[in-house]
């Protein structure tokens, strides 16, 4: 296990090279540069005072200069200071906004896998029934179900319409004076359905999936073995099917995080939740280059660490592979 | 099993036209091109003739998706909104397919280090989260339909490689290959003579659906507001009238997300029904 474990961290750097190097190309390459961006409503900055700018930046470097030199600083974790008026440090700005994106992506997948299972499984044990029939409507409407336009019929049902739920922001007015509880209680009615869309926008996926992987355990000799020994229903799909079907389920896991994390920009630009993604949209189009970067090599990043946590709990489940036998 | 004196295509189309769904979604694949090509014989209007005395109108008999803020038809503009998408989905998926299927075969034929490199590259593309990467490439170029469908090919393209070159994989140490290689075949031959077209099939599938996820991104991208730009209709822009007007008109925001629904939907059953019929083991 150890083994496996010190293979699989070295090989997580060339892979971080890789991000910053695509990051910073598809930044650089792009024409034009912030520093137009930001005189150009302005026709009295002169050549001069433009180089300046240009040089503060560290912008009139060659590539080669200015890649490396934001990769030193990224090793020590510094992702320099951004673009927008403020100046302020890009960590600092970034991390002021994971805690609220990164708790919504993981209660939805949280939800996300604890619905997808136990409908993937029932689909898969009544196979062909009404229930299962029912199962893949809904399966394929949510595949094909923008999100965002989801968000907004939720907005006029249940905020336009109704008036149940608040549909933007993260807080009411007068927040600071609620008490705690009323404060957890405000939240909660907030991110209701920012979480439910996130949520329903995978669940198609992920269940379907299921479906098929339980389908494909089910059809093999152990699992008939087992029922002719005349175990129960019961005790065949979830003591000796589910094991296995889970298995390639734990893969996933990883790589549904960057759809994750991508999705958070349209429900947050939707809902106006301070997030990162909603960050991310206004260094974009504020072309603040810094700011991008290090959103990008952070989502990135987080992506290469769920996919490593899933690979592990695959060794740990699975002993062929920590083994380096497949 | 394949009945004597069909060939291979028959015997897929059967078994195709054998799923109710998959057909059913075929057909309205087809009304949309129909659609698009004579949106202007189809509809009295024009999509961009603003109309000031007949502003934010319901459903109606003239009108029969409502007019927008400007007084547009919004049956028309979804009608045009159509061509956007499909044209979208097309090339980027082309664009999608033609890199990956260059980058299996290349990586899976060739092997050692070239394969090391070319997987590694997928990987690290992999890690990013797609729609942030084609956000920030959109963003920073002029707005344009032909920028979007480039960049979100540029971005879909992993999957594809990885199919074409397990299947490449498999079909390297087939027999008809060695013979091939034996008779003196040069490299070229083999890959798109032998190969390419064996390889195919889970492409089909893959592109598919992919059609369908680059509707889904060019519609977001447009509702953001950095996709397809005004006064030119796409179901995503349409969207964004809509939420600013969804306290006063449903409809803007309702039919344009359900053409949506209904495009994507049904290049999602034609993929799975393209899949089922080339499966050798789903024999009906």
């Amino acid at each position: 296990m150890a083994n496996y474990l010190i293979k699989r961290i070295a090989m997580l750097f060339p892979l971080l090279l890789g991000i910053t190097l695509i990051t910073f190309t598809v930044i650089h390459l792009a024409p034009g540069e912030p520093v137009e961006m930001q005189t150009a409503m302005s026709p009295k900055v002169s050549a001069a005072s433009r180089a300046r700018l240009r040089e503060f930046y560290g912008l009139d470097k060659p590539l080669h200069v200015q890649y490396l030199r934001w990769l030193g600083h990224l090793a020590h974790l510094d992702f320099g200071r951004s673009f927008a008026p403020d100046n302020r440090p890009v960590t600092d700005k970034i991390v002021e906004r994971i805690p609220i994106t990164l708790s919504l992506n993981v209660i939805a997948l949280i939800l996300e896998f604890g619905l997808a299972i136990p409908i993937g499984i029932l689909a898969a044990v009544r196979r062909d029934s009404l229930l299962d029939r029912g199962i893949s409507v809904f399966v394929f409407v949510g595949f094909a179900v923008p999100t965002f336009w989801l968000a907004l019929l939720c907005m006029y049902f249940f905020g336009v319409k109704f008036s149940w739920l608040p549909i933007s922001g993260i807080h009411s007015l007068g927040y600071e004076k609620f008490s705690a509880a009323g404060r957890v209680w405000d939240l909660a009615k907030h991110l209701v359905l920012p979480i439910s869309i996130a949520t329903f926008g995978s669940l198609a996926g992920l269940s379907r999936y299921m479906r098929s992987t339980m389908l494909e355990v089910l059809s093999q000799d152990y699992i008939t073995t087992a029922r002719a020994k005349g175990l129960q229903e019961r005790v065949v799909i979830f003591k000796h099917a589910l094991k296995n079907a889970l298995l390639p389920v734990i893969t996933l896991l990883g790589f549904s995080l960057p759809g994750l994390i991508g999705g958070s920009v349209i429900f947050e630009t939707i809902f106006a939740i301070p997030g990162m993604g909603q960050l991310f949209y206004q260094g974009v189009m504020a072309r603040d280059y810094p700011l991008v970067m290090g959103i990008l090599v952070i989502g990135a990043c987080l992506t290469l660490v769920g996919n490593l946590l899933a690979d592990l709990c695959y060794a740990v489940a699975d002993p062929r592979i920590r083994h380096g036998r497949s | 099993m394949s009945e004597p004196g069909r060939g291979p295509f028959q015997e897929f189309w059967r078994r195709f036209t054998a799923n109710r769904f998959a057909v059913a979604a075929l057909c309205i694949i087809v009304a949309l091109f129909v659609l698009s090509v004579c949106a202007s014989f189809l509809t009295p209007y024009d999509p961009d003739a603003i109309d000031a005395w007949h502003v934010l109108l319901p459903p109606s008999a003239a009108h029969f998706f409502g007019t927008d803020e400007l007084g547009r038809d919004v049956f028309t503009r979804v009608v045009y909104g159509a061509r956007v998408s499909l044209k979208v989905g097309f090339v980027a998926v082309g664009i999608a397919v033609a890199i990956g299927t260059v980058v299996g075969l290349v990586s899976g034929y060739y092997g050692g280090w070239v394969d090391t490199v070319l997987m590694r590259l997928v990987d690290i593309m992999l890690c990013f989260p797609t729609f942030f990467l084609i956000l920030a490439v959109i963003a920073m170029l002029e707005p344009s339909i032909w920028y979007i469908m480039v960049i979100i090919g540029l971005t879909g393209w992993m999957g594809v490689a990885r199919l074409v070159r397990a299947e490449v994989l498999s079909l390297k140490s087939r027999d008809f290959v060695s013979a091939a290689r034996v008779l003196g075949a040069s490299d070229r031959r083999i890959i798109f003579r032998h190969i390419l077209p064996n390889a195919l099939s889970p492409v089909l599938v893959s592109a598919t659906l992919g059609v369908a996820g680059a509707i889904l991104t060019e519609s977001a991208l447009s509702f953001l507001g950095i996709g397809v730009q005004p006064p030119t209709p796409s179901w995503g822009n349409i969207l964004t009238s809509g939420k600013d007007y969804i306290e006063f008109a449903w409809w803007l925001s309702l039919f344009p997300g359900l053409a949506i629904l209904v495009t994507v939907l049904s290049y999602n059953l034609v993929g799975e029904g393209i899949r089922d019929a080339l499966d050798p083991r789903k024999q009906q």
